[in-house]
């Protein structure tokens, strides 16, 4: 277990740091940020003054170094935009993602797996065939026309629910509602897979033959079985979200690190980006390592 | 079966394949008409611009935000005009083009390098392997959006560049497939078979592993084929995809937006088109998954033997 | 009415296929009483293993259809109960083990767990149900089983496995238990305990027992009366000794006739001949696990050398390191004075022509992508020295006559072909490039007995035609006694005993050889008798 989890966290360490490199230097071949935060007629001396405060006058491999010594004392620099701790806007607007993933991923998990299964027990039958029908249109449908269609609808034409924002529990519903679609098409997909193969799995036959009733074999017997490669989709689902849902909450103005991202990569707020690519790739290290935890609880044949 | 072992195979049907493949086909309304309606959208494509460009981008001022339905107009405006009255549903036409190329380009380039990278990292030493595996991790951690907007600032808009960041993104998902499968036929007694003979490193990967690999890659394709699509329509919606006076239908739904609440139908259509579009692809790759199956059947034999 | 205990009548199971209408058993009828074994024999696509699966509720219906016909048990149909009706039998009642004990235990739960579900399901408390299971762990003999209880199907044996499979069947002491192949991918000594368990577990309770199997052998050491299936129809019924001694119907008696074990035995090769191939001291250790130990044995142009073993004797390991499949730890294999084990790439490249293998499972080896004309004409596309391209399709023509298959059918691919016939294909293919020896692995295990006899036969043939040496590793001791010249035993890594075929069958000098003679079952059920009967003195004595 300790060798696995060195071997993981050396791969993901060296990953990492290959991505800060790429992503700090190509970052900045997208612009001066100078330009975009002074007016058209501001100055040379204060553009000059700009450049100076945020450290864009030094060779970049300079701006590397001091970058990288910073970084070892756990500084992540200022956000040029909103002037404070990148790390702090950055938490900040992981914290609001993440609730949002762990709320819409329960949903989806709770109910892919159960009209799953279900759907997989009579393959062909009538729920069968909608539950298909309709996880496939789920996982087609592109979410950022499913959200403008919402707010047409549910907030614009019945006014039941708020455009943007995050101040009620009411703030939650679309943004949500939205997410749960996709995952949930593509888990439906997954889980009936899997389970089709386990329903037809030999130790079915022999719980069968024991004469044990459906609803242990379905849910005790082989949805165990089944669970393995669908958590390899939850898994992959969650990180899509955490990485930035960035479409919905921008339609939403959800403050999420999806609009946080989207908005300083606009903005050129270099240290924002770097400081959200990684605080996201740790929480999506965590995560596979949480996934490779559940699948040794579940399949006592895997072990590190 | 008699004792005697007869030495006729046991198949002995042969029509020909396309001709079974349409047949199956036609036993599946949902992939038939998948079918059906993705052989329209590659006819727009195809088409749409030469006839329709100048309907298209014609401006028509009295005709803004036209609203659909209104059978007294040219068919062009069946579904409304769009906020300078220029006819929506000719515009969903010409615009077939850019996505289904973006997506398309951006498909087959992925998996062709994609594939490339996997077989690499699955038939070579250890050092090679981890460095391409890496090379994958980073190229999946890294944002999309920020390529897209370092390729948006770097190079001079076009549709080529979309398939570019597109490329890069999808990589990964051939990278990895590809590895798992050929470390797992590697291991298969053809392989070794083949290996006893003499044959060399290029011949086992290219005769014998890569024919069997390929399908589950091409319907990998097919699936993604309905993610990029998707993406480029997010990408483009965002600003940082298409920049206009090119138009997909992402641009066109992002286009519409301003507009929801008098005239929802300039972003609803073109939205409709995507879903379509998308829903036939996972439908007709669905369907493929099971039509491949009597190559695959061998696999299952295998398992019936084991026991 | 009956007073048999369980009677099938008149079964017609049909399946309803993409490719038609499959016929798996038409009117079959059997009957089985209490305490009482009936053998159902059929080689595969027999249908003998649907009706136990109509007794136990487990045929998929679509694509399965219950055409027509009865079972009656307790002379009540089951046909005519509804599902919790047949639920309560299922396990309670009737009982049923398996073939692959490992596939057929869940993996992810405990086999105490699974073994005491067979009772609570049954309504027995949970309590019970473990102190039970417990009983029963030690009953067939599972060492330690107060720790074991807790353990994976997969921390087993897969002997132990079966014996956990007979637990959980025997747990609410059924009337009847029906063991589908209960031994057939278990090693000789393991198939011998298995079965004494099944016997003894039948006198302690008076269950009937339904055994499915292919193997005459096993018939003759179990079995009171036999049921003889082909292409889904009964061809004769009797008693096992009546069936094998004055078999009546042309299938049966062929059948009898292409097991293995009753032939005369080969007399050794002249000595002084210079060997094809001299194997000195090759051993081969992954880590600290020591796979294969000073190994050393001779193979003589036109000689047939058997290895047997049973699994994890590391025979296989033997075939791989000779063709550097995998690399030797020490030691040296010369043929023809060259060491296979430390020659260069390219020196390797053409040795492959003159030493091939045949692989156990030919729907494995046989690349599923390629025509058959493919499949053996890659042999002269790898090596341009042999023949140029225009005579391709002549010599695969010419090689596919001499393996006795139709030459027309070269453009067709693996998956359309038999058994039997696929591994004819790979014996093309390995022809192809003109080898003297060839290195057999398992090549015929996986082919029924019938078709084993003409595969064997073929490969006897090629030997005489061309003066080929084999190198033949199997687990099936009688049919090593009919084909080889000499055989070399293995255990655990190490070769224990070789000579000539004669000398080890008749007068095996080591205890582990001796055994596994003793273990091999002989398809006469007299002569089984008397085994048996000299086994049950000899442990008496012991006692």
């Amino acid at each position: 277990m300790q060798s696995f989890l060195g071997k993981r966290a050396v791969a993901s360490a060296i990953s990492l740091v290959g991505l800060i490199i790429l992503v700090f230097f190509l970052s900045r071949l997208t612009g001066d940020p100078t330009d975009l935060y002074l007016p058209v007629d501001a100055s040379l001396e204060s553009r000059e003054r700009f450049r100076e405060i945020n450290g864009l006058n030094d060779p970049l491999l300079i701006q590397f170094v001091h970058y990288m010594g910073d970084l070892l004392r756990f500084d992540f620099g200022d956000s040029i935009r909103r002037s404070e701790p990148a790390l702090e806007a950055v938490l900040r607007g992981f914290g609001w993602t993440l609730q949002l993933a762990v709320i819409t991923m329960s949903l989806v998990t709770v109910s892919a797996i159960v009209l799953g299964s279900l759907a997989a027990f009579h393959v062909g039958g009538i729920f069968d065939r909608i539950a298909t029908f309709f996880s496939l249109i789920g996982a087609s449908a592109p979410d950022f026309w499913v959200a403008i269609v919402a707010i047409v609808i549910f907030s614009v034409g019945l006014g039941w629910l708020p455009t943007s924002g995050t101040g009620t529990p009411w703030h939650w519903v679309l943004p949500v509602a939205v997410l749960f679609i996709r995952p949930f098409g593509l888990i439906l997909q997954v889980v009936r897979g899997a389970m089709i193969t386990a329903l037809h799995a030999p130790y079915v036959k022999t719980a069968r033959a024991k004469g044990v009733r459906n609803r242990p074999i379905i849910f005790v017997h082989a949805l165990r079985n089944a669970l393995l490669p669908v958590i390899t989709v939850i898994g992959d689902q969650t990180t899509a979200i955490l990485n930035g849902a960035v479409v919905v909450e921008t339609i939403f103005g959800f403050p999420g690190i999806g609009k946080l991202m989207i908005d300083s990569i606009l903005q050129r707020d270099f240290n924002v980006i770097l400081a959200a690519i990684m605080v996201t790739a740790f929480a999506i290290f965590l995560l596979n390592l949480l996934i490779d935890i559940l699948y040794a609880v579940l399949d006592p044949r895997i072990r590190y | 079966m008699a004792l005697a072992e007869t030495d006729t195979p046991k198949m002995t049907k042969s029509t020909h394949p396309a001709l079974t493949m349409g047949r199956m086909l036609w036993r599946d309304k949902f992939a038939f008409f998948s079918a059906l309606f993705l052989i329209l959208m590659v006819l727009c494509a195809l088409c749409g611009p030469t006839f329709l460009e100048d309907i298209a981008t014609k401006q028509n001022l009295r005709g803004r935000n036209a609203p659909p339905f209104d059978f007294s107009k040219a068919w062009v405006y069946w579904l409304g005009g769009d906020a300078l009255g220029r006819p929506l549903l000719a515009r969903i036409i010409v615009a077939a083009q850019n996505t289904l190329f973006v997506a398309t380009g951006a498909v087959i380039c992925s998996l062709t390098i994609g594939t490339t990278l996997g077989m690499i990292a699955g038939y070579s030493r250890k050092v090679t392997s981890q460095i391409i595996m890496r090379l994958a991790d980073v190229i999946m951690a890294f944002p999309s959006l920020l390529l897209a907007v370092i390729v948006l600032y770097m190079l001079p808009p076009s549709v080529g560049n979309l398939i570019v960041v597109l490329t890069i993104t999808r990589i990964p998902v051939y990278l990895r497939t590809a590895r798992a499968e050929v470390l797992e036929v590697r291991g298969r007694m053809f392989v070794q078979a083949a290996t006893v003979m003499g044959a060399s490193t290029p011949r086992i990967v290219f005769r014998h592993i890569l024919p069997v690999i390929l399908p589950t890659l091409v319907t990998i394709a097919t699936l993604d084929f309905a993610l990029v699509v998707l993406v480029e329509s997010s990408l483009s919606f965002l600003g940082i995809g298409i920049q206009p006076p090119e138009i997909t239908w992402g641009l066109m739904v992002s286009q519409g937006r301003p507009y929801l609440t008098s005239a929802w139908w300039l972003s609803f259509w073109p939205g409709l088109v995507i879903i379509l579009t998308t829903l036939s692809l996972n439908l007709l790759s669905n369907w493929m998954r099971t039509a491949l199956d009597p190559v695959q059947r061998w696999r299952l034999e295998i398992a019936r033997k084991k026991q | 009415m009956t007073d048999h205990l369980l009677e099938v009548r008149n079964l017609s199971v049909d399946f309803h296929t993409a490719g038609g209408t499959v016929h798996a058993v038409r009117n079959v009828s059997w009957h089985l009483d209490k305490g009482e074994t009936l053998a159902i024999l059929g080689e595969s696509g027999s249908g003998k293993s649907v009706s136990a699966s109509a007794i136990m509720d487990l045929i998929d219906i679509p694509p399965g259809e219950i055409v027509s016909g009865e079972i009656l048990f307790n002379g009540e149909n089951l046909f005519a109960m509804t599902q919790d009706q047949r639920r309560e039998i299922n396990g309670r009642r009737i009982a049923m083990i398996f073939q692959d004990p490992l596939s057929h235990l869940n993996p992810v739960y405990t086999v105490g767990f699974q073994i005491a579900e067979a009772m609570t399901t049954h309504g027995i408390s949970k309590d019970e149900a473990r102190r039970t299971t417990l009983d029963l762990m030690k009953r067939v003999g599972i060492p330690n089983a107060e720790e074991k209880i807790d353990a994976y199907p997969h921390q087993f044996s897969g002997g132990q496995r079966q014996r956990l499979m007979i637990a959980m069947a025997l747990a609410v002491k059924p009337d009847i238990l029906i063991a589908d192949e209960p031994t057939t991918a278990l090693d000789v000594t393991v198939q011998a305990q298995i079965l004494a368990l099944l016997e003894d577990l039948q006198r302690e309770t008076g269950m009937g027992l339904l055994l499915i199997t292919h193997d005459l052998g096993v018939v003759a050491e179990v079995a009171d009366r036999v049921v003889v299936m082909n292409a889904g129809e009964i061809v004769e019924s009797g008693s096992a000794a009546q069936v094998y001694r004055q078999p009546v119907h042309p299938y049966t008696k062929t059948l009898i006739a292409a097991v293995p074990g009753t032939g005369a035995m080969a007399e050794p090769l002249a000595t002084g001949i210079k060997p094809i191939l001299e194997v000195n001291h090759v051993s081969k250790h992954y880590g600290a696990f020591v796979a294969l130990e000073d190994a050393s044995l001779t193979v003589l142009p036109g000689e047939t050398v058997a290895i047997v073993g049973e699994s994890g004797s590391g025979k296989s390991t033997l075939a791989k390191t000779l063709l550097r499949l995998e690399e030797a730890t020490g030691g040296e294999a010369l043929y023809k004075g060259r060491d296979l084990l430390t020659m260069p790439r390219r020196e390797l490249f053409d040795i492959r022509r003159e030493v091939q293998m045949i692989f156990q499972d030919p729907t494995q080896s046989l690349n599923p992508r390629m025509s058959v004309f493919q499949i053996i004409a890659e042999a002269f596309a790898i090596h341009p020295g042999i023949l140029p391209k225009p005579q391709w399709r002549g010599r695969v023509r010419e090689l596919l006559e001499h393996v006795g298959l139709n030459a027309t059918h070269m453009d067709r691919y693996p998956h359309q072909f038999s058994g039997g016939q696929r591994q004819r294909i790979a014996i093309a293919r390995a022809l192809a490039l003109e080898p003297k020896l060839i290195i057999c692995d398992e090549a015929v295990s996986a082919l029924d007995v019938s078709i084993q006899a003409q595969v064997i036969h073929l490969l006897e043939q090629l030997q005489r035609d061309f003066g080929l040496s084999y190198l033949f590793i199997a687990h099936d001791l009688p049919l090593v006694r009919d084909f080889a010249h000499r055989v070399v035993v293995m255990q655990g890594g190490r070769i224990v005993e070789q000579g000539p075929v004669a000398q080890i069958f008749d007068a095996p000098q080591q205890d582990y050889t001796r055994n596994l003679m003793a273990a091999s079952l002989h398809p006469d059920p007299e002569i089984q008798a008397e085994r048996r009967a000299a086994r049950q003195q000899a442990q008496e004595e012991y006692a």
